[in-house]
């Protein structure tokens, strides 16, 4: 079957996100639940969808059974097309043999076959770890007006945390000359966020040559990005200034999801314009019983609440019993919280239970010492017995 | 039994009684009518019937049915876009001599019993739309096979009032479930075996039925099957004890509404086996602002709520601004609450806009109707 498609997107979904501790033990990053209703990945995909890519390769690798189910046809974010539409993609055996994803250039590399089908003319490298939304035909059509051979988006960041990202060196019409992975003495705050477009061409020699060098690590950011450079081609940074958040770790998480929740966030769920679409259970309305009281928090379909909630995001599907005080937290889909039982300054995953008369997490005020508080992380699936207590910046992945 | 659920199709009627509720009904079906925050009156039965396996399900609509086609789209919500079968709109002019209008179900039926022969299924199962409902269909298919009777009626036995059932059959029920006598909009208070207007019926006997009653100018189901033929044909009533409620006024409707605040109620309606499904819109989840009190709620996503709102029905994307409240309301879809406005015992539909500084209050037994898109300044 030919099918050209102009751009096709590469979504690296089989990091492991282990700083997200309990949180990625049994799911992949991009399927760690967000705001509510949604998993990071429905950002990407939905971002695909509005900017009109509708042929996403998603690979995967590490835990991906409950991203494969979530992904499924791709028909919640309207990819179930009958030309293109998502596709997950493993590592897979070849007659040579058998090979893990070793490096994300190197997932890229064992899939130029699934590129080549659509013989596209650009590619869109994503990753499954950033809640944003942008765009991308509109860096697209920067990419073409530039005459690029690679263009990455790039966002401003405080010049201490320029450490934590690969820094890029652009003069004034956005070309890029030198890129630094993860500085320890930043000179530029411009921050790669991760999201490459290449004219395929290009990409797929670049590809190629460091997959024959034996040196070489396999990634964008070490490899490809400072080879592209090396020889000259034109590689340009796209300014980005909207919303953009690293969800890679348990305080950035708590801290994207409490974000929701302020009053003038640029990320805005509610518009009308640029959906982010996800795979919902059918689940009725919530009730907010006779005994709750509830303020500046957000709530999904299928909860049922009947007590304290405050400056929280609610995923679907939770229970708060009579008398249970929720803040600033957020409950993973299918938490349960008991009468009487406490949870503050805390992530709850999935499905799991917290006691009567438990205690989960502490405000930061209670502390003494600064530096034992941090968010207390219940795992998924798991029960916090009646009574018992989990302590700030305490992750527990086994019942107690 | 060598039957399957595949076997078995389903038949809705999407326009009956919509004289009842003539506010809501007024744009609309009946099986369009929005309910419970997010749903349509349709969701219930269609949802019903897939998840006890029928792929096949055709809804009869004769008119208004605009509202209906945007609702059920490819029908993939419910699990029923097939290749073999799914859902069918079986809208009218279906026969070149169709006037658009039915005399009766009978002659609905007749206008498609070609589409009820092509779907070659051995049984069949019609249902109106104004019942929120989420029968086992497994479980009424295995007792009607299993009795060996020729129809099998779901109804429910309670103490009914006078409006309860001056539109409804009610069933003298003999030894076995047999129906013995049937007494059609007789308006009689008290104790009654009422029909909720489910049958399921070998397909054959069914177009058997239609062909027969139609050549001879009758069209009602209910005066012309089961008070006229209850005598020679074996019909049994089955005796549905899970949640329903039956749309048959604005107040009724009301009620249905707000039963759901129990939460046993929502949870027998829609048992986590036998969820209901609906079309989405990717509404983000609700928000309640600093200054909120909210309780004893039903609050659908995309809602925003600033103020007050106690025993209450909020379907998707309602906003109540600061200093709102709302009381004893149904708000449908968009509904926008202004600033330091009182609402109470109100039925608002989709995208009513009441401004600031307002009160609109009704009496607490007779909501206030609101039509759809009104704007209150």
């Amino acid at each position: 079957m030919y099918n050209k498609k102009e751009c096709v997107a590469m979504l690296l979904a089989g990091g492991q996100g282990s700083r997200l501790y309990a949180l990625t033990k049994t799911v992949a990053k991009p399927a760690v639940p967000y705001g509510g209703k949604y998993r990071i990945i429905d950002f990407p995909l939905s971002n695909c969808v509005n900017s009109g890519i509708d042929t996403v390769g998603v690979l995967t690798q590490y835990q991906p059974l409950v991203l494969n189910e979530y992904v499924g046809n791709g028909q919640a974010w309207n990819l179930d097309r009958i030309h293109g539409g998502v596709h997950i993609l493993p590592p897979y055996q070849t007659a040579s043999g058998a090979q893990w994803y070793e490096g994300t250039a190197n997932a890229i590399y064992q899939n130029l076959s699934f590129i080549d089908r659509y013989d596209p003319e650009y590619v869109v490298i994503l990753s499954g770890d950033h809640i944003y939304k942008m765009d991308y035909s509109k860096m697209l059509q920067f990419h073409k007006e530039k005459g690029a051979e690679c263009t990455i988006a790039v966002i401003d960041v405080p010049i201490h945390e320029a450490s934590r990202f690969g820094i890029m060196f652009a003069h004034e019409d956005g070309s890029v000359y030198d890129f630094v992975e993860k500085p320890k003495e930043p000179k530029s705050t411009l921050a790669s966020m991760g999201i490459y477009i290449f004219s395929y061409k290009t990409l797929k020699k670049y590809l190629i040559e460091n997959e024959n060098d034996k040196e070489a690590t396999k990634d964008f950011g070490k490899n490809i990005i400072p080879a592209l450079l090396q020889n000259g081609e034109k590689v340009f940074a796209y300014r980005f200034d909207g919303y953009w958040k690293d969800v890679g770790t348990i305080d950035s998480l708590w801290d994207a999801n409490m974000e929701l929740l302020a009053v003038n966030v640029d990320l805005d769920l509610y518009d009308p314009s640029w959906r982010i679409y996800s795979n919902n259970d059918s689940a009725a309305p919530h009730i907010i019983g006779k005994n709750a009281k509830i303020q500046s928090s957000m709530v999904t379909n299928g909860c049922y609440i009947d007590g304290t909630v405050e400056t929280s995001v609610i995923s679907g599907g939770v229970t708060i019993e009579e008398g249970a005080l929720v803040q600033y937290s957020v409950l993973f889909p299918g938490a349960v919280v008991k009468k009487g039982a406490v949870v503050e300054y805390a992530i709850v995953g999935e499905n799991s239970v917290v006691g009567e008369g438990s205690h989960v997490g502490a405000a930061p005020e209670t502390i003494e010492n600064k530096d034992e508080w941090g968010v207390a992380v219940v795992g998924h699936n798991i029960e916090v017995s009646d009574g018992a207590k989990v302590a700030p910046k305490q992750i527990i992945s086994e019942s107690i | 039994m060598s039957y399957n659920m595949t076997n078995v199709l389903g038949i809705l009627f999407a326009n009956t009684h919509e004289g009842a509720v003539p506010e809501l009904a007024a744009k609309r079906t009946i099986a369009s009518i929005p309910f419970g925050g997010r749903f349509r009156m349709v969701d219930f039965l269609l949802s019903g019937m897939s998840n006890s396996g029928m792929s096949k399900v055709g809804i009869i609509t004769r008119s208004n049915y605009q509202s209906l086609l945007d609702h059920i789209g490819s029908a993939r919500p419910w699990d029923l876009a097939r290749t073999d079968g799914g859902l069918t709109l079986l809208a009218p002019f279906g026969r070149n001599n169709d006037t658009g209008l039915f005399k009766g179900k009978l002659d609905a039926l007749s206008s498609c019993l070609s589409y009820i022969r092509h779907t070659d299924c051995e049984y069949v199962v019609l249902s109106d739309c104004d019942l929120v409902i989420n029968p086992d269909f497994t479980h009424l298919l295995d007792v009607h096979i299993e009795s060996g009777a020729d129809i099998t009626a779901v109804c429910h036995t309670d103490s009914y009032t006078e409006e309860e059932t001056k539109d409804a059959a009610c069933f003298k029920v003999g030894r076995g479930g047999r129906v013995e006598a049937v007494a059609i909009n007789r308006a009689m208070a008290g104790k009654r075996t009422m029909d909720l207007n489910i049958y399921v019926m070998k397909t054959s006997l069914l177009i058997n039925l239609v062909e027969d009653l139609v050549s001879l100018g009758k069209f009602s189901f209910s005066v012309d099957v089961l008070q006229g033929k209850y005598a020679e044909l074996d019909i049994r009533a089955y005796e549905f004890s899970g949640f329903y409620r039956r749309i048959c006024d604005l107040e009724s409707y009301y009620h249905a509404n707000m039963a759901l605040l129990e939460p046993e109620n929502l949870k027998k309606l829609m048992p986590r086996e036998r969820p209901v499904y609906t079309k989405d819109r990717a509404d983000a989840p609700a928000m309640y602002g600093f200054d909120s009190a909210v309780r004893n709620s039903l609050v659908a996503n995309g809602c925003v709520i600033e103020g007050v709102v106690e025993n209450s029905i909020l379907f998707r994307g309602v906003k109540v601004e600061k200093g709102a409240v709302v009381r004893n309301s149904i708000l449908m879809q968009d509904t926008v609450v202004g600033k330091d406005t009182t609402v109470s015992n109100i039925v608002t539909d989709k995208n009513v806009e009441i401004g600031d500084g307002l009160s609109v209050t009704s009496a607490e037994s007779c909501p206030l109707y609101i039509a759809k898109g009104r704007i209150l300044k």
